[in-house]
């Protein structure tokens, strides 16, 4: 297998060319090609809302393009369908894995192909061969009785490879497959992507980690506003230079933060806080004005201290102090009355009404703060607050009405800032506040921040995104076995500083 | 995989079943030698011949509900089907039809059902309408139009061919007590759910139920047709309705519209309790199968214990929110379960 993909010059296994997709006369993909050799890595890298998406779905024919054609192993195709797609050996794997959680490991390796064979009868002691097969064919320990909803994350996207292998994938897609994963699990999965390659599959890989990309791939095509701007061997091309094509501008990425005043007040102060198995000992100041980066490993007890700072956890032990006063932080109602607020690391499922109105969720969490002198809605308040944020923090959508579902992952991130700030709290906890935001969107968060912060608020990012601490945090804590072992300042705060003693 | 080569928490889990068929199993058995050192009357074959012909009807409309309940939603329209065909066959049979024979009455009344159910499949899954709804809705219209229609008489004689079943017996077992017999319709209700079961095994079709219950998008990205699955789920349930319907009908040896209203709380009582999940995906029958008994098993020993019959229908409201009430609660277990399991897995170093 692996001598076919060194001989000559291969030839594609699939060829995208001159893709044309417009919705509703907004021009989605303008003139694509694209080209995948087998047993290579190409990276599809783009902004959100730059036409990735739109390109995979065509690719694997959940959507019809207005003109070009689709090439797999020269067969010519002006528009796909699935089960064409699935029957030339496409297959994708998305976000969410699509599995089945109720069935077990086995069966969902199995049951797709299947389908697409069009059987009528299905045989548990027949699929389980075939499922050990291919688990054992890529070397991995996967419990085949077990329902998939039992797995962890990186075990179900196993799952869904060994899935889209049994149907003898020549092209797999896969859809940020890092996002959701740990460090560890990461370079397991790359191990994996190694051996598909040596099997001679062509692999898609979307991803906004451009230092993953960089390390697995061999070529990147870089996608801006539905145009093809760059395709280009990995080795060519660095962070920075990938961000400039996905952005069409300079990034800047190097640290920028405002001089604190030494004499500016301490709005929070954490003295002995603890919780028996999570975190102990934990002592630190933030003062207004100022940004203050946690960090330390998933697991570390970082998002704990966090959750107890905002009362959905509370500590057991140790005193909070706001302004200067002990505060009971017992409940998140306690927090939010002491002017704490907390952008959790999950947002899609804890922070937003998805099918609200951007106007809806800014204003979601203050209706308390908008109210006239009768205890009813100040209507004129609720407006110019939305406005306000709307136009602060650049949210990119029609008007305030839009439902946040239609959003890219940056603005939904926005929309969620917003709802806090309008609160106006004291001090401002961000969990992973640029997880699954592209670049462009990333740095004006960051911007955004910076400028409350220059404002008056405290706040706390916690993060393990060593460059974006680095960019906007006054100091680092670094968090390991729950207890607080760093605090970096001044010239410490180094992206190689910050990855050492949090690995240490 | 020798049954000896497993380890004994491994056992532990086969024996429980997958829908802890095990442990309803247990709480049958424990019941049953209960209610016999309680009351001696009850462990005799007499009762058991009893408890079982009372599980007839109840069983085929629990195995129609089964299905639904697997593929995600959950019918509340199968007792006003089953009445709607059972009732219409009657009335068609005697309004001067030629007497179709025992076959040709079942096929008039299962068509009904068929179709009945495919007006349910058709709202759910052309529209995608949420399931509790539009079953609720159409139990009202065919109830409404069973009466406008079709007649409000109460029916007392059955046309021949049906009235002679209902006194026919599989076989009948002299017993010190008395006499014991089983009803000849036991038969086709075992027949069903032993299709029904290899239905939901071994046919792509009855995995593409289970795939639907489990996450409809990916049910429609893998290819199963989603649509056509959904509406063959419905019909298949509406002649099952149909065909509970016919043997409570031939059974009663009498028909009216009035009958089985209200049965649908112990059905799908039942069905719960016999593990089925009420968020799809998941359930068996012989989960179903013992849920259904175990309701039985109740009512039989509630009548023994001198228990009014108005408490009854309480008992059953208990069982119901019991069994659910499990099922949610070891679902929050498992997953905090594997919650602490991921973090424990996180403690690792980055790259």
């Amino acid at each position: 297998m692996t001598s076919t993909a060194l001989k000559g010059p291969p030839s594609p296994v699939l060829e995208v060319r001159n893709i044309v997709k417009t919705f509703g006369g907004v021009t989605a993909l303008n003139d694509v090609s694209l080209d995948l050799l087998p047993g290579e890595v190409l990276c599809l890298a783009g902004e959100n809302g730059c036409g990735k998406s739109t390109l995979i779905k065509i690719i694997s024919g959940a959507e019809k393009p207005d003109s070009g054609e689709i090439i797999v192993d020269g067969n010519t195709y002006s528009s796909m369908d699935p089960t064409n797609a699935i029957k030339s050996g496409i297959q994708v794997i998305y976000q969410d894995f699509s599995l089945f959680p109720n069935l077990t490991v086995a069966e969902n390796i199995v049951l797709t192909s299947a389908v697409a064979d069009r059987r009528r009868l299905y045989s548990g002691r027949a699929a389980r061969p075939a499922a050990q097969a291919i688990v054992d064919e890529l070397g991995l320990h996967l419990d085949l009785d077990a329902d998939v909803e039992r797995l962890s994350v990186a075990d179900k996207q196993l799952t869904a490879i060994c899935r889209a292998l049994v149907s003898d994938a020549r092209v797999l897609i896969m859809d940020e497959p890092t996002t959701a994963l740990t460090h560890t699990e990461v370079d397991r999965l790359f191990v994996i992507v190694e051996r598909l390659r040596s099997r001679g599959v062509g692999l898609i890989f979307v991803s906004h980690k451009l230092d993953e990309v960089l390390k697995i791939s061999q070529r990147v095509a870089i996608l801006r506003s539905g145009k093809n701007v760059v395709t280009s061997p990995a080795a060519m091309l660095d962070p920075r230079a990938i961000a400039l094509h996905m952005t069409g501008q300079e990034l800047d990425e190097t640290r920028h933060v405002s001089d604190l005043d030494a004499r500016s007040e301490v709005v929070l102060e954490l003295e002995g806080l603890g919780l028996r198995g999570a975190y102990e000992d934990v002592s630190f100041t933030l003062r207004r004005g100022e940004i203050l980066g946690v960090t330390g490993l998933l697991g570390s007890g970082r998002t704990e201290i966090a959750e107890a700072l905002f009362g959905v956890v509370p500590h057991d032990s140790g005193v909070v102090k706001v302004n200067g006063t002990p505060v009971r932080l017992h409940s998140i109602n306690d927090a939010i009355e002491a002017g704490i607020g907390y952008v959790p690391e999950d947002r899609l499922t804890q922070g937003l009404f998805m099918d609200k109105s951007i106007a809806d969720n800014i204003i979601a969490g203050s209706p308390n703060e908008h109210t006239t002198r009768f205890g009813t809605l100040d209507l004129r308040a609720v407006r110019e607050t939305i406005q306000g944020l709307f136009a602060r923090l650049r949210v990119k959508a029609p008007n305030v009405q839009a439902p946040v579902r239609s959003l890219s992952g940056g603005n939904a991130q926005r929309v969620v800032l917003a709802k806090w700030l309008a609160r106006r709290p004291r001090i401002l906890m961000l969990n992973g506040p640029t997880v699954g935001v592209d670049i462009g969107s990333k740095a004006e968060i960051l911007g955004i921040l910076r400028a409350e912060a220059a404002a008056g608020m405290g706040i706390i990012v916690i993060s393990d995104d060593a460059p974006e601490l680095v960019a906007c945090c006054h100091r680092v804590l670094v968090v390991r076995h729950g207890r607080v072992v760093e605090i970096l300042e001044g010239d410490d705060v180094a992206v190689d500083t910050i990855r050492e003693k949090v690995a240490a | 995989m020798s049954g000896a080569s497993l380890a004994i928490p491994d056992r532990l889990r086969l024996l429980r079943g997958a829908n802890n068929e095990g442990v309803l199993a247990v709480v049958l058995l424990a019941l049953i030698v209960a209610m016999s050192i309680a009351n001696p009357a009850f462990f005799t074959l007499p009762t058991a011949f009893s408890i079982l012909r009372s599980s007839i009807v109840p069983l085929i409309f629990a195995l129609g509900v089964l299905m639904v309940i697997i593929s995600g939603g959950i019918d509340v329209s199968f007792a006003a089907i089953a009445v709607f065909a059972a009732y219409t066959t009657v009335r068609a049979l005697q309004s001067g039809t030629p007497d179709l024979g025992l076959i040709g009455a079942f096929a008039l009344a299962l068509l009904i059902g068929a179709s009945l159910g495919v007006i349910n499949g058709f709202l759910i899954a052309k529209f995608r309408l949420p399931t509790l709804i539009v079953t609720l809705g159409t139990q009202g219209i065919f109830k409404g139009a069973l009466l406008t229609y079709v007649g409000s008489r109460y029916i007392a004689d059955l046309p021949a061919s049906m009235a002679q079943v209902s006194t026919t017996n599989l076989f009948e077992v002299s017993t010190p007590t008395g006499s014991a017999y089983l009803h000849i319709l036991v038969v086709p209700a075992v027949l069903l759910a032993i299709g029904l079961a290899w239905v939901l095994r071994s046919t792509m079709f009855g995995r593409s139920i289970y795939a639907i219950g489990g996450d409809v998008e990916a049910a429609r990205r893998a290819g199963i047709r989603v649509m056509r699955t959904q509406v063959a789920v419905y019909v298949i349930a509406g002649t099952m309705a149909a065909a509970g319907g016919m043997i409570y009908v031939i059974m009663g040896r009498s028909a009216s519209p009035q009958i089985l209203v209200g049965s649908e709380l112990d059905i799908i009582a039942a069905v719960v309790l016999g593990g089925a999940s009420i968020f799809g995906g998941r359930g068996s029958v012989l989960g179903t199968t013992l849920g259904v008994i175990l309701v039985q098993v109740i009512y039989n020993s509630l009548i023994l214990a001198g228990v009014p019959s108005a408490w009854q229908r309480t008992a059953v409201g208990v069982l119901l929110i019991i069994g659910v009430g499990i099922q949610a609660v070891a679902s929050r277990r498992s997953s905090r379960a594997s919650v602490i399991d991921e973090t424990y897995q996180k403690q690792e170093v980055p790259a």
